[in-house]
């Protein structure tokens, strides 16, 4: 196996500068600092550092960063947002310079950072081809050897006379990823192309991208969406802080992720008894959703996995059955799943003041579909609210494989496991 | 293991690319790209498009032979009429004001193209000067039908013209690469153009012949290039009694080749931070 890119202590360093407040200004401070900062002005334009006003403080975006990556393997960059992810295939496909360490690499890297880039808009879809193509480093001839199956591929052959400006964005973006998908670079670099275009045309993209991994290419593939790291890459990256964490199979990796940060909103504490959600007769402790069955420990709540809501709270003074706890479940575009309580399933004895309980359901697998949920936390007594912590958690219910070619979100609340059938009749 | 000499490209802070140009060569197909995606861009925007690229040289020449010849009473250059003298120091005047502006804003007009693409950054400003020569060229067609209405006939030196063009391309390209690359870190960079475009116009024997200059500041007078190349594009064109004041203009190539040469050494050193800043 051939090493085609490798990293060693690789760090990239920005320097952020803190504007410097001025406690009161007066003209003659400001001409005295106009006149040191333009001394300094100078002074900078032939030596290297120079920063404007006030404080400044380095940062590392990526730092001691060793990696090999192997010709033909498609590996998945993943990590939350700020992990250096993008700053990553900036360094690699010679945007911005290291600030530390080397890079080698072997073959000719195109990068697909943003589809669109360089796009004129007063210049033809046709004109447009070449000029994008021309960016992207292919040549001429190339582009005009290519040039049908571009065109074929955009599905916008009828407008190759009109400027661009006339397009609308998703033809935009269809004509500029079309280019993008016929470039044959040894290293392809790929950043979050899977925010554009309508669904049909991300499988045709994504399709491509497989098929460019297929030919013996190494691709670099940053994304948020797992669906497609999983189904698209065989290795991983994980990253965090600007560090490499782990490597490995994307599989292993993108669990990892996803255990991480599942695990971040998964469980609330209120720890200070005047912060938490209550009155003086009842007070929440704690709330948590955790998959029934997790045999790794990772917190990971799948699509076919059952989950526990459960919620603690202490009973101050409550001293009858006069009581109802409930939930709503939301997801991110506010609309509520599901809602439920404790009396639609359960009879409640009297309650014992001074006594914590713990109330709880299980939500079945099979029934959420993926997506980011929040958890809205309702107490009722004499079937009136008593109060109410809204968004008191959120969790994350996760896709891990798909046997289809798509991989973007598919749409509803729920999926449900349909027996689907298909016969003569 | 593999070792840092075994890979095609290595990356590191502050590492000089070895094959630069080499790489800028490689690259010459996007080059050609941009200048023609610049010109065609021009041309298509402005409804008057070429015609404006003609009505201003023209004008300019018309005000500067009232001015300077009818009512300032200044002499031409030999038997030329004062508006052809006038016309061949603008051929250059309004190639080099164009690159100049050109070039100085490129790199921050490109920006998107400049954080998202490796490519050498030099092809930038190097195309954008090259649309200018477009606009020269259409000037240069104005100035034969100038010539043919006038019955005025070049002499054999106008072959040198291209030479003096060189000299003008490398005074703006020069210029207009570092103001450029400064630009890119300090954005007021770009309120020098007007300014430098504007007196420039005044301080270059455009309007006048050089040889009204006492000789004594002759020297120090070409201490503005384009004064050599103005000059060269006179002697080119009227030849015979105009002549070229030598010490001057090798003073003008002499700076000229400076300038070029600490405007690419600075350039190529601030260039890999293009991305971090713009």
């Amino acid at each position: 196996m051939t090493v085609v890119v490798k990293t060693e202590n690789l760090g990239k360093k920005y320097i952020i500068s803190h504007e410097r407040p001025e406690r009161y200004t007066a003209l003659r401070d400001v001409m005295a600092n106009k006149a040191k900062l333009f001394i300094k002005k100078t002074k900078s334009i032939f030596s290297d550092e120079f920063h404007p006003t006030g404080e400044t403080e380095e940062f590392w975006a990526l730092r001691d960063i060793n990696m090999e990556i192997y010709q033909g393997d498609s590996y998945g960059i993943v990590g939350k947002n700020g992990a250096g992810k993008s700053t990553l295939l900036k360094v690699l496909s010679r945007i911005t310079e290291p600030s530390e360490g080397w890079v080698g690499i072997k073959g000719r890297v195109a990068s697909l950072l943003e589809v669109g880039t360089g796009f004129h808009p007063e210049l033809t879809g046709n004109e447009n081809i070449f000029l994008n193509g021309a960016i992207l480093g292919m040549t001429r001839s190339e582009i005009r050897s290519k040039f049908d199956e571009i065109v074929d591929f955009s599905g916008v052959e009828k407008f190759l006379d009109t400027p661009v400006k006339k397009y609308s964005s998703g033809m935009r973006v269809r004509l500029a990823f079309s280019v993008a998908a016929h470039l044959e670079p040894e290293i392809l670099v790929i950043d979050e192309v899977l925010a554009v275009g309508d669904a049909e045309f991300q499988r045709k993209c994504l399709g491509k991208m497989k098929d460019v991994a297929g030919q013996g290419r190494t691709v670099l593939f940053v994304s948020h969406n797992m669906v497609a790291v999983q189904s698209l890459c065989n290795k991983g990256l994980l990253l965090e802080k600007g560090r490499i964490v782990s490597t490995g199979a994307a599989t292993d990796i993108v669990q990892q992720y996803m255990s991480k940060v599942s695990q971040q909103g998964s469980e609330i504490r209120w720890n200070e008894a005047a912060k938490a959600p209550g009155n003086d007769m009842l007070k929440l402790v704690s709330a948590s959703v955790v998959p029934t069955i997790d045999q790794e420990g990772s917190g990971l709540i799948t699509m076919a996995s059952a989950f526990e809501i459960g919620i603690r709270f202490t009973n101050i003074t409550l001293a009858d059955n006069d009581f109802n706890i409930g939930v709503h479940v939301l997801n991110d575009q506010d609309v509520v799943a599901f809602a439920g309580s404790l009396v639609e399933g359960y009879s409640i004895s009297d309650l014992v003041p001074g006594t914590d309980y713990k109330v709880s359901c299980i939500v079945p697998g099979q029934l959420l579909n993926a997506g980011n949920y929040r958890v809205n936390i309702l107490v009722f007594r004499n079937s009136t609210l008593l109060f109410r912590a809204d968004d008191a958690l959120g969790f994350v219910v996760t896709e891990q494989s798909r046997k289809d070619a798509w991989f973007g979100r598919k749409a509803g609340i729920f999926r449900p496991q349909l027996d689907w059938k298909i016969s003569q009749s | 293991m593999d070792k840092k000499e075994d890979f095609d490209i290595v990356l590191e802070a502050g590492r000089t690319e070895k094959n630069y140009w080499a790489d800028i060569w490689r690259y010459r197909e996007l080059f050609y790209i941009l200048s023609w995606r610049d010109i065609a861009v021009r041309y298509k925007q402005t409804i008057i498009g070429i015609a404006w690229s003609v009505i201003r040289p023209v004008l300019t020449m018309i005000i500067f032979t009232v001015v300077f010849s009818k009512i300032a009473n200044l002499p031409s250059e030999g038997a030329a009429p004062y508006a052809i003298m006038v016309y061949a120091a603008l051929l250059p005047w309004q190639f080099f004001s164009n690159a100049l502006t050109e070039s100085s804003g490129s790199l921050v007009s490109n920006s998107s193209l400049i954080s998202k693409v490796y490519f050498p950054r030099l092809i930038i400003p190097t195309s954008s000067v090259l649309v200018s020569m477009v606009d020269f060229a259409i000037s240069f067609g104005i100035m034969i039908v100038l010539m043919v209405v006038l019955q005025f006939v070049p002499s054999w030196q106008v072959v040198f013209l291209p030479l003096f063009l060189l000299l003008a391309f490398g005074v703006s390209f020069g210029i207009g690469l570092f103001i450029t690359a400064l630009n890119v870190k300090y954005r007021d960079f770009r309120y020098v153009i007007p300014f430098i475009v504007q007196f420039g116009l005044y301080i270059s024997p455009v309007g006048f012949s050089s040889s009204i200059v006492p000789e004594k500041w002759r020297f120090l007078y070409s201490l503005n290039p384009m004064v050599g190349v103005i000059d060269g594009f006179r002697w080119a064109i009227i030849g015979g009694e105009s002549k070229i004041y030598m010490p001057g203009f090798l003073l003008s190539i002499a700076l000229t080749i400076v300038i070029l040469f600490l405007a690419i050494r600075y350039f190529r050193k601030t260039e890999k931070k293009f991305a971090d800043i713009i």
